[in-house]
């Protein structure tokens, strides 16, 4: 375990977040909605950072754009020193396919594999495919008995434990979380929740994390708070 | 809350989904369309049958007919007019106008019953010219377009005459014919008069037919009609198959609002009877559309269908179609027929599915564990049943019973067969992205699985018709070559002038085959008997199926004779079996021949056989055998000698170019068919991809977000459609090879009497593969460029949490 660690750290120590003067919006029935104006923030390798806000304030929009999943009208995106809102589709691709890992509040597991192709399916897309370390996060994340299951066949918690196990198997620099617990009840959501955190401590990630809770939030090293789409 | 509030919450789901209410109009339309189209092509035609069978044969009345298909004399009828019998003599045989050979039917026109009369000869002077000398022919407009020129008698064109035929004066049918006091039927009218001593009396040796609802040529065609039924039936099947797919994918996407408008006071019953009355509708509204649309296709198939009917039984059918309120009725009818079979599951589903389970769209489609074994058992019953009436039934309706297990039981087979396909390529992948593939590809199978089942139909029927076929037109093309040996074929107008020809002839060829025949009744069936001279042609080229080693000796002899193959199979004949061919005629079958695109069965015995039975036999036709550099020449001095017009000297390259170009024109209805339920299952293909798009996003999302770039996703869309498809197509090969062994084996056998032998055309199956791909890739046209055109926001909305 330690060994994996130390490599994970190695690999992360550039990951470096600084996001400037971000700027959304959207085209909606009532006219253009400004969703972002003017974002700027920066966070440190192995940073935990919750981000709070009520609905519509932009949260999943930061995040998307932080996936490489959008671009932003204005501004940058520093990863590791890269403004990757500067990259085309492919590169954006391979940004997330090699340097993000999400884990959404539905889960969106692939539904055609079972939970084994599930867990090795994005480390097997980034190149970074490794048996051992798929085989300790099953080990650790209870889902050693559901490894030939399909999602339709799993609980709420079952899924979002794999989705967490598909995000880490990666072992990706940055992990992006959209209401992880979300759907998930409150005894399953912590136990989701202390599994991510301490994976994602161990491994060294960036972990930024939109959630609702402010009991969540408080667990993290650090809060940012958004309303109207600016950081308060 | 009224109705209509109700069925106004129901019907905004199509206002929504504008592309699935098309598709469902448009399967249902294209369903009803080629189902009705093929009946009014066949209505049609029937009604031809009847109108000539009525006009022709008078098969309202009773007939007194010889037994065994013997010439009845003249004095039978004058006994029984004397004895105050209500009776008409008819005479009836075929006669050649220069190429044209007609019927010709000879009537008394004054004893004929009224009712029957087609020819009207009211007016005396009408009556005088049909029945003086040299005497005026009755013919339809087409058949007195075909015969000017070619003959000197008066023609009368009526249109109620048949094509094909010709009345005429029963004094001057007897001269064209040559039998003179000889008749073929006598028609009895239904008013007698009373106390008349029984027919038996007079005419002993006659039997008395009495009215058929059926004429022999709907008889003969009957097969014919139940083929095209099928294919009809085919292309309504696989047009449902679009109709099933969207009724099913509409109510599932419906299920919410069917929830909320029971929570709100619906009845179920209520609900279930608004529902029933919207499928009703729409099916009336797209079987409107499939009647008129069935109109052009059966105003487009007529002329091929009328080609094959003459090409196949030489039955006359008009090119033109009329409308029957009947068949647009019935268009109706099947229209909302096949809907209410297309939306039972659905209705049933909706009736037993709990008032609050939640609508799972994106798994509509995906059959259950149970569905899928309970599909597997059927399919395995139905290939099975299919196997025991090859071994134990026989029959036309039993071949076709074969036919539609067969292609049923392989369709329900065929999502196992792709998902264990599917499922061996995913475990011998390593690759996320391909082992994702595999599996998404089978995932996605239950969706696409009724397109694949429809696209699996129209190429197993393109691949075995296609091969039935073209086994056929590989086979007449070598059956022509044997049978077609002689170089030139020529054909003097009249006795005098072949007597003449004769003895110029004696000595400008190799050898002279004449052609001579008698028609005549066999066992109860029309027959031609034709006379051959012993000629080392017929020994080294006839094509003959079965024989006795010195069968050319006995037929020479007259010990013996040949029969065709579809008389031989029709009587189950065997070699050495013994023939009535007339009243002081008995012969030996020796051998049977293949006599391909006949209806009518077929005796060869030798010449003198057939003329000292037969004297008065025509003999103006001859085929000549001559080196194939002289035939040329040969023809410019018949023609300079005799003054014979081009139609009456034909050469063999001519005659197998028209032999083949109507052997052509006999199938292009099949093919046309074939086309049409090939285009329908592309088209099932193309809106059931367009429909599974639109669900994709899910299924995709992750995949995108994981780093796949949407052009590789599009990629790989590409060839998940063509992998199945190819995979179908692979599948379809074996089944439409079985169904062109079951067509050839069985029904054809049944149908025309001939059996073919099978042969295999790999490069059809490319051209018809490529043809196939074309379409799949037109099917994902849209679909891919929607996919390639998806904007990030759109793949987003399916992580978002706050909507």
């Amino acid at each position: 375990m330690e060994s994996y660690i130390c490599d994970i750290v190695v690999i992360l120590a550039a990951m470096v977040i600084a996001l400037r003067n971000l700027s959304k919006s959207y085209e909606t029935a009532e006219g253009r909605l400004e969703v972002l104006r003017g974002i700027d923030l920066d966070l440190g390798a192995g940073d935990c950072v919750a981000l709070t806000g009520e609905s519509g304030s932009g949260k999943s929009t930061l995040l998307h754009l932080v996936a490489g999943l959008d671009r932003p009208d204005a501004g940058e995106i520093l990863i590791g020193g890269r403004d990757i809102s500067k990259l085309d589709d492919r590169g954006r691709a391979a940004y997330r396919r090699t340097e993000v890992g999400l884990v959404f509040q539905q889960f969106n597991l692939i539904p055609s594999l079972d939970v084994a192709a599930n867990i090795a399916f994005h480390a097997k897309l980034a190149g970074r495919h490794d048996s051992a370390w798929e085989n300790e996060l099953v080990e650790r994340l209870g889902v050693g008995t559901l490894l030939t299951r399909y999602p339709e066949q799993l609980s709420s918690g079952q899924q979002q434990r794999v989705a967490i196990g598909r995000t880490l198997a990666a072992r990706p620099g940055l992990v992006l979380a959209d209401e992880p617990t979300g759907n998930l009840d409150e005894a399953n959501g912590d136990a989701v929740l202390d599994l991510m955190f301490s994976l994602s401590k161990g491994t060294g990630s960036t972990l930024l994390m939109v959630t609702h809770s402010h009991r969540l939030a408080d667990r993290l090293d650090r809060q940012i708070h958004l309303r109207s789409g600016k950081i308060t | 809350m009224t109705i209509s509030t109700v069925a106004a919450a129901l019907l905004s789901h199509w206002r929504r989904q504008p592309l699935q209410l098309g598709a469902l109009m448009l399967g249902l339309a294209l369903a009803t369309a080629l189902w009705s189209g093929v009946q009014a092509v066949n209505a049609e035609a029937r009604a031809s049958y009847a109108r000539a069978a009525a006009a022709l044969d008078q098969n309202g009345l009773a007939h007194l007919v010889s037994p065994g298909g013997r010439s009845i004399p003249r004095d039978a009828f004058v006994r029984l007019r004397r004895a105050g019998w209500n009776v008409s003599p008819v005479l009836e045989g075929e006669y050649r106008f220069g190429a044209t050979r007609l019927r010709v039917i000879g009537i008394e026109p004054l004893t004929m019953p009224a009712e029957t009369r087609t020819v009207d000869l009211a007016n005396a002077g009408d009556l005088l010219s049909f029945i003086s000398p040299p005497g005026t022919m009755v013919v339809s407009p087409e058949t007195a377009e075909k015969i000017r020129g070619q003959t000197d008698l008066a023609l009368r064109v009526s249109d109620r005459m048949p094509d094909g035929a010709a009345f005429v004066d029963i004094g001057l049918a007897e001269r064209l014919l040559r039998r003179d006091g000889e008749l073929t039927r006598i028609v009895i009218a239904e008013n007698q008069r009373p106390g008349l001593e029984p027919l038996g009396t007079f005419a002993p040796a006659l039997s008395v037919r009495e009215p058929t609802a059926q004429s022999d040529i709907e008889h003969l065609t009957e097969s014919f009609h139940l083929n095209l039924t099928a294919f009809g039936f085919l292309a309504f099947a696989v047009g449902l198959f679009i109709v099933y797919s969207t009724i099913g994918l509409a109510f599932e996407q419906r299920r919410p609002t069917f929830r909320t408008l029971r929570c709100l006071g619906v009845s179920l019953s209520a609900l279930a009877v608004l529902l029933l009355a919207e499928l009703v509708l729409f099916a009336l509204a797209a079987g409107a559309a499939g009647v008129i649309v069935g109109y052009l296709v059966a105003s487009l198939l007529l002329p091929g269908v009328a080609a094959t009917l003459e090409g196949l039984y030489g039955a006359s059918v008009p090119g033109t179609l009329s409308l029957r309120p009947e068949w647009w009725l019935s268009g109706f009818a099947i229209a909302v027929a096949g809907t209410l079979v297309s939306s039972t599951q659905s209705l049933v589903r909706l009736m037993r599915v709990p008032l609050l389970a939640a609508a799972q769209p994106q798994k509509w489609g995906r059959s259950s564990r149970t569905g899928r074994r309970f599909q597997a058992l059927a399919a395995a019953a139905l290939l099975g049943l299919s196997g025991a009436l090859i071994l134990w039934a026989d029959g036309l309706q039993a071949g076709f019973g074969v036919l539609g297990c067969l292609l049923l039981g392989a369709s329900l087979l065929l999502p196992a067969v792709l998902s264990g396909f599917l499922t061996l390529m995913q475990r011998a992948s390593s690759g996320a992205l391909i082992m994702w593939f595999w599996a998404d590809a089978r995932q996605q199978l239950p969706g696409l699985s009724l397109a694949l089942m429809a696209l699996l139909l129209a190429l197993a029927a393109n691949v075995g018709v296609g091969t039935m076929v073209s086994s056929f037109r590989l086979t007449f093309v070598g059956w022509l070559d044997q049978r077609l040996a002689a170089e030139l074929y020529v054909a003097a107008r009249n006795e005098l002038e072949a007597d003449r020809l004769r003895a110029w002839l004696a000595t400008k060829v190799e050898s002279v085959l004449p052609i001579s025949s008698v028609d005549t009744e066999i066992r109860g069936q029309p027959m031609q008997i034709f006379g051959v001279v012993d000629d080392p042609t017929y020994r080294k080229h006839w094509p003959l199926i079965v024989g006795l080693p010195d069968v050319w000796d006995r037929v020479a002899s007259g010990e013996g004779v040949l029969v065709n193959e579809q008389f031989w199979r029709r009587e189950r004949l065997r070699i050495g079996d013994q023939l009535d061919l007339a009243s002081d005629w008995k012969s030996t079958v020796v051998g049977a021949y293949s006599d391909y695109g006949n209806p009518k069965g077929q005796v060869i015995a030798g010449i003198d056989a057939l003329t000292s039975r037969y004297p008065q036999v025509s003999r103006l036709r001859y085929g000549l055998r001559v080196q194939p550099d002289q035939v040329a020449d040969l023809r410019s001095s018949l023609s300079d000698e005799f003054g014979l017009p081009p139609d009456n000297i034909v050469d063999q390259a001519a005659l197998k170019e028209q032999s083949r170009r109507i052997f052509d024109r006999t199938f292009l209805v099949t093919g046309a068919l074939n086309t049409l339920t090939l285009g329908v299952a592309a088209l099932a293909m193309f809106l059931s991809l367009l429909t599974l798009t639109e669900m994709r996003l899910p299924q995709l999302a992750p995949v995108w977000a994981m780093g796949v770039t949407r052009r590789d996703l599009a990629i790989l869309e590409i060839l998940r459609t063509l992998v199945l498809w190819l995979a179908t197509f692979t599948t379809a090969l074996p089944l439409g090879l079985a169904l062109a062994w079951v067509l050839l084996a069985v029904v054809n056998v049944e149908a025309f009497g001939w059996r073919v032998p099978m042969h295999i055309f790999p490069y059809e199956w490319v051209r018809l593969g490529l043809v196939a791909l074309a379409a799949a890739v037109v099917s994902m046209l849209i679909p891919l460029r929607r996919l390639a055109g998806l904007a990030p926001s759109e793949l987003l909305k399916v992580f978002a949490n706050e909507r």
